[in-house]
């Protein structure tokens, strides 16, 4: 029952992306909250419901945004994917599981949006992409990363209490 | 007269006596001597008096002090959020006085105020989210404006919000005019949020500082809004058009209070343009 808050976390989470993150820049990229978010809760051991907030938040990201859904649903898809895994292999490190997933994951979420709106006929010098939106939203990424995988692990002991599996 | 009455007027007439000598000045040098003698000795006894009542009434005073200083600092922080609140109204009504004069001196068009509440969860994106929708009559196509010059086009619309792609998102075109060379040529967005003008004639005659107009082709805006104006020219005679970079006339950074032109539906060409057979 207590998944629920994942309907106004989430919510809060979108409406601060888009009305606070998006204006804090570093050249022409930003941090992607969102993304950070369902990071931490995939890396959390106990959580069973990442998958569900993974496709609640494609699909309020993709109320707000112009970016085509399938590229929002395949990139946050894979970064709950890429975080199970990672989180059964270094589940000793979670910081570094942490740092990894938010790399990888920003890296694979941007280039997948520029493939997809080359598609769609916009055209993107890379150059320009990588250079002014890919490593700046990585760099703020990774900063945001420690905050939101503290907050996230919190929520997840509240969210699931450990008594409950003792 | 009994011993007692006898004894009182006597002591009476004694004092009188001695006061009357002492007015008179009879007493000068010794009543000086007695009363400075009583001065010192009283503000000994003050001085003293004082000590020990700020030593007893001081950490009350601090108390009382320092709920004093918070109750003041209270007042401050609520007075500087004032402060700040009353600021913003007054850029509001700055930007909202502007944007009357506006459509005052442009008449021909119906306007609609929106704030801007949002922007595109994405950077790769360039659009904003405006806080008025299809219960204010807000229908996709319609061009958004502010008092500097246009911002863009309403993308998409829901019952009290829409979306708007500005110039400056890399999939937007429009279709401009060089007030002072007589041609048309077409402004794109970029990634970077720069806008350039693409598209232009190499026998057109382009100066630094031209004024960039909406050019009206195509149906999608409406004629003669201000886009910009040339910064650089980029002319190379292998290539078939010229190239400029564009200051945009709005500060797409601090949009915060936009028109929608609400009497304007854009013109659907695409049935006229002509179909590539394979």
């Amino acid at each position: 029952m207590r998944n629920l808050v994942a309907f106004p976390l989430l919510a809060l989470a979108v409406i601060l992306q888009s009305s606070v993150v998006s204006q804090v820049k570093l050249l022409s990229g930003y941090a992607d909250l969102p993304l950070i978010m369902i990071a931490a809760w995939a890396l959390q051991e106990r959580v069973k419901s990442t998958w569900h907030w993974a496709v609640l938040v494609c699909a309020m990201l993709g109320f707000v945004s112009k970016m085509p859904w399938p590229a929002l649903v395949i990139g946050y898809l894979s970064i709950v994917f890429v975080a199970q895994a990672l989180q059964k292999r270094v589940w000793q490190a979670p910081l570094l599981a942490m740092f990894s997933v938010t790399f990888i994951g920003t890296l694979f979420v941007n280039f997948l949006s520029f493939a997809a709106l080359q598609v769609l006929g916009t055209n993107f010098p890379l150059g320009d992409v990588v250079g002014l939106i890919v490593l700046p939203s990585l760099l703020l990424n990774m900063l945001f990363s420690i905050p939101v995988y503290t907050f996230m692990r919190d929520l997840a002991r509240w969210v699931y209490p450990p008594e409950e599996f003792e | 007269m009994n011993s007692r009455s006898l004894q009182t007027t006597i002591i009476f007439l004694v004092v009188g006596g001695i006061l009357a000598l002492a007015l008179g000045g009879f007493f000068g040098s010794a009543s000086r001597q007695f009363s400075s003698v009583l001065i010192e000795l009283q503000t000994w006894i003050s001085s003293r008096f004082l000590g020990v009542q700020d030593f007893v009434s001081a950490p009350r005073d601090i108390a009382s002090l320092r709920t004093r200083n918070a109750e003041l600092e209270t007042q401050v922080s609520q007075l500087q959020a004032q402060v700040i609140e009353l600021q913003q109204r007054v850029n509001e009504t700055e930007i909202l006085a502007a944007l009357v004069d506006f459509s005052r001196t442009n008449p021909e068009s119906t306007y609609k105020a929106a704030a801007v509440i949002g922007r595109d969860p994405s950077p790769f994106l360039h659009y904003i989210i405006i806080n008025r929708g299809s219960n204010d009559d807000i229908r996709r196509g319609m061009p958004v404006v502010t008092n500097q010059g246009l911002v863009g086009r309403v993308d998409a619309v829901i019952a009290d919000a829409a979306r708007v792609q500005l110039i400056t998102d890399p999939g937007s075109a429009v279709n401009s005019s060089l007030q002072n060379a007589k041609t048309t040529a077409v402004t794109f967005g970029s990634v970077t949020g720069d806008i350039s003008l693409d598209m232009i004639s190499q026998n057109a005659v382009v100066q630094p500082g031209d004024l960039i107009l909406t050019s009206g082709l195509g149906g999608g805006y409406p004629s003669d809004i201000p886009i910009g104006q040339v910064i650089t020219l980029r002319s190379l005679e292998f290539q078939l058009f010229q190239q400029a970079t564009i200051q945009p006339a709005v500060d797409f950074s601090r949009l915060a209070i936009v028109l929608v032109i609400t009497n304007f539906r854009p013109v659907d060409i695409a049935p006229l343009e002509p179909q590539t057979t394979p």
